[in-house]
């Protein structure tokens, strides 16, 4: 996977974002507005919780019945006139890209709200073999020129502010220094690709639905880009995840109304195009990726996660994403759908993200499929704990609790041992060894706990 | 009705305050309470850490200790939620499934069971109201703000029995205050971030005290409340509803 070379636990990563309380306040506050964008918008709405739950059955469908529509959907994409491909894993994706270029002799490529592309490390892939590949969506752009990773799968530079954006475009596309209205920013950056669009002979774009009954898929798109891109484009390529199907287009009406006010609180994209043939003298190729999907599929408890339709809501929701920042998460999917889709995917490497939650539960109600996040992100932990990547200290103090809580007697006695400790020698637990300490107090310790007050007070009715 | 009185571990030991008017309120509705002396903890700190398998003989002696009652009532919401969802022992008995639904949190109890329609507590202060997110989003004690649902609240509607309190209201009304269990330790600097920013939602609309259905999320609160030499307090919501 890209941008994981060096993982940083999300914890420590966490620690070091929020070292600018300033930055942390500023970057939750951006998100909760979008939460409150995304409230107002599916309040509004009397059959909300409806659609969800006819978003959540489709896909329940879909996955129990994967195979029969993937093969349905590739026999009338081919009729349609599409090339499809198939990859098992995110190398044999990155490899059939690359071929499809090779064929056509291009070595300069478009690229568009593809999540997939990410996951599967496909910019740094062509680059290493000199293709040079643009991504042409102003918040993948700006990362894109960051050297850094998205940080979010719908706002990938909501990290940045418009200062930094600005100095950023400054350096690579010579605006004026200091500028920093997005409308000038934005009108610089759509200059700048309007050229790159004209001389690209490929375009990439990802998939929001596949529909098996007709063999044609959806681009959900604000900036037009993955049209732009594809129209003019002699060869398209799209990939998609092969969760991404759906049965029959008239799902789309339940789809396209969720997954927008979802994730941005607007009523629809701007542009859901739909891509059904390739026009004259152009080729149009799909890339069926399974990257793991087939096996999250066979684990009864998390299957359901491969219902995501990647509208982000969660992560907005999440109070622990909005203080620690998109790339603590170290994947292209972070926050809590990546904590829950990662651990499949590498669990030493993802053993973190899964107790990077309070369990708060907050982003299975958002979720306009119905995924049970947080119960999964318990299920998660016991999976990685029974698997042996469970740190060796916590170990050792989980080992401890539960054997004192197994019994009442020494649980009585530990419980009065640390409220002596609490009250007479506080400068054991009152230290920078014990995290808790750092920006909170202990809690006071009474002489005397509940069940002896109750032996003394009440016991005696009895 | 035999109520036994659930006491999460933590309120035992450093919040005795808070079970003492949680025996004494259900005493004041005509309930015969009693304390079964053996308990510890319903496992939660185990199971949620990963570590549910080491919670076995916990559970074992939660059952030891709750059957054979009417009602097992807990001034927790975590800690309900806990053994309703995963009190499981390897025999299976009807016992224990008896208990995972004979278990109340305190609030959802005067509402649902006793069916409370007046107190005569008497509280005058400005009052935040923290919902506990397993209370809330695990017991529906509330109705959560990302639903498109008709609004409702257990703990809300006991508190307006109250004489002289005034409920606030918050920004951000069922946001988490990050406590989490274990991690508040092992998340430190986002824990303690979250508790933060939820104490400065409540004492920027001037409540004089946070009150909540969990004394875990209001020990993580006091912490930060006291380090910042805040004048606002805490207080469970058992010590209100029992008041005056």
């Amino acid at each position: 996977m890209s941008h994981t070379k060096n993982t940083i636990a999300h914890a420590d990563a966490a620690a070091v974002f929020n070292k600018d309380e300033a930055r942390v306040n500023w970057h939750d506050k951006t998100l909760w507005f979008i939460r409150e964008k995304r409230d107002k918008i599916s309040h509004s709405i009397d059959e909300w919780e409806q659609l969800r739950e006819y978003a959540s059955q489709i896909k329940n469908n879909v996955l129990s019945n994967l195979s029969e529509y993937l093969q349905q959907f590739e026999a009338n994409a081919i009729t349609n006139g599409i090339t499809v491909h198939w990859a098992a894993d995110a190398a044999e994706h990155n490899a059939i890209v690359h071929r499809i270029l090779k064929q056509h002799n291009i070595d300069r490529m478009v690229k568009s709200k593809s999540m997939l592309t990410e996951e599967c490390g496909l910019n740094e892939y062509l680059e290493a073999s000199g293709i040079e590949v643009i991504d042409t969506d102003l918040g993948e752009r700006i990362v894109q020129l960051a050297a850094e990773p998205p940080s979010h799968i719908v706002l990938p530079c909501i990290h940045k502010k418009k200062e930094e954006i600005g100095e950023l475009f400054h350096e690579h596309l010579g605006t004026e220094k200091g500028a920093s209205d997005p409308e000038y920013l934005t009108a610089a950056a759509r200059q700048h690709l309007r050229e790159t669009f004209l001389t690209r002979r490929a375009a990439l774009t990802g998939v929001n639905f596949a529909v098996a009954e007709t063999g044609e898929f959806v681009v959900c798109t604000n900036e037009g880009n993955a049209d732009m891109g594809a129209h003019l484009a002699d060869v398209h390529i799209a990939c998609m995840g092969i969760e991404k199907i759906i049965p029959q287009q008239q799902h789309l009406s339940v789809f396209l109304r969720l997954l927008a006010r979802s994730a941005t609180g607007q009523p629809i994209t701007t542009y859901s195009s739909h891509f059904k043939k390739p026009q004259p003298q152009q080729q149009m190729h799909i890339v069926l990726v399974d990257n793991g999907r087939s096996i999250h599929l066979g684990k009864e408890d998390f299957r359901n996660a491969l219902k995501c339709i990647r509208c982000g809501a969660c992560m907005n929701t999440c109070p622990v994403y909005r203080r620690s920042g998109g790339h603590s998460y170290h994947n292209a999917v972070a926050g809590p759908i990546g904590s829950i889709l990662t651990p499949n995917m590498d669990m030493k490497k993802n053993a973190d993200l899964p107790f990077a939650s309070t369990l708060c539960g907050s982003c299975t109600n958002v979720c306009p499929v119905k995924i049970d996040i947080h119960d999964q992100l318990y299920k998660w932990r016991q999976v990685i704990v029974q698997e042996g990547y469970a740190p060796t200290a916590k170990k050792a103090s989980m080992n401890v609790m539960g054997w004192v809580l197994s019994s009442p007697k020494i649980y009585d006695m530990a419980g009065k041992a640390a409220r002596w400790t609490l009250r007479n020698t506080p400068f054991v637990v009152n230290n920078k060894l014990n995290p808790w300490f750092k920006e909170r107090e202990m809690p006071a310790a009474p002489k005397q706990s509940f069940k002896e007050w109750y032996k003394t007070n009440r016991k005696i009715h009895e | 009705m035999n109520v036994a009185l659930f006491i999460p571990c933590y309120i035992d030991q450093f919040y005795p305050q808070v079970a003492i008017a949680t025996l004494q309120l259900l005493e004041k509705f005509g309930c015969k309470v009693s304390y079964p002396l053996k308990q510890t903890c319903c496992g939660q700190p185990m199971a949620n850490s990963g570590f549910e398998h080491l919670s076995t003989a916990c559970n074992e002696l939660f059952v030891e200790n709750f059957s054979g009652y009417d009602y097992i009532v807990s001034p927790s919401g975590s800690c309900t939620l806990h053994i309703k969802e995963h009190l499981h022992t390897a025999r299976h008995t009807q016992a224990e499934e008896q208990i995972r639904t004979q278990v109340y949190e305190l609030t959802e109890f005067l509402v649902d069971v006793l069916k409370v329609q007046t107190l005569q507590a008497k509280f005058p202060y400005k009052v935040g109201m923290h919902q506990s997110c397993h209370g809330q989003r695990g017991l529906h004690l509330s109705q959560m703000t990302e639903l498109n649902a008709a609004p409702f609240s257990k703990p809300g509607s006991l508190l307006n029995m109250v004489e002289g309190l005034e409920l606030v209201t918050l920004d951000r009304p069922d946001e988490c205050c990050g406590f989490g269990g274990t991690f508040c330790v092992t998340e430190e600097a986002v824990s303690a971030k979250m508790g933060k920013d939820r104490v400065a939602d409540h004492v920027t609309h001037k409540a004089d005290y946070i009150t909540a259905a969990d004394m875990s999320c209001l020990m993580h609160l006091e912490g930060i409340l006291k380090r910042q030499k805040s004048a606002t307090k805490i207080i469970h919501i058992a010590e209100i509803l029992n008041a005056g």
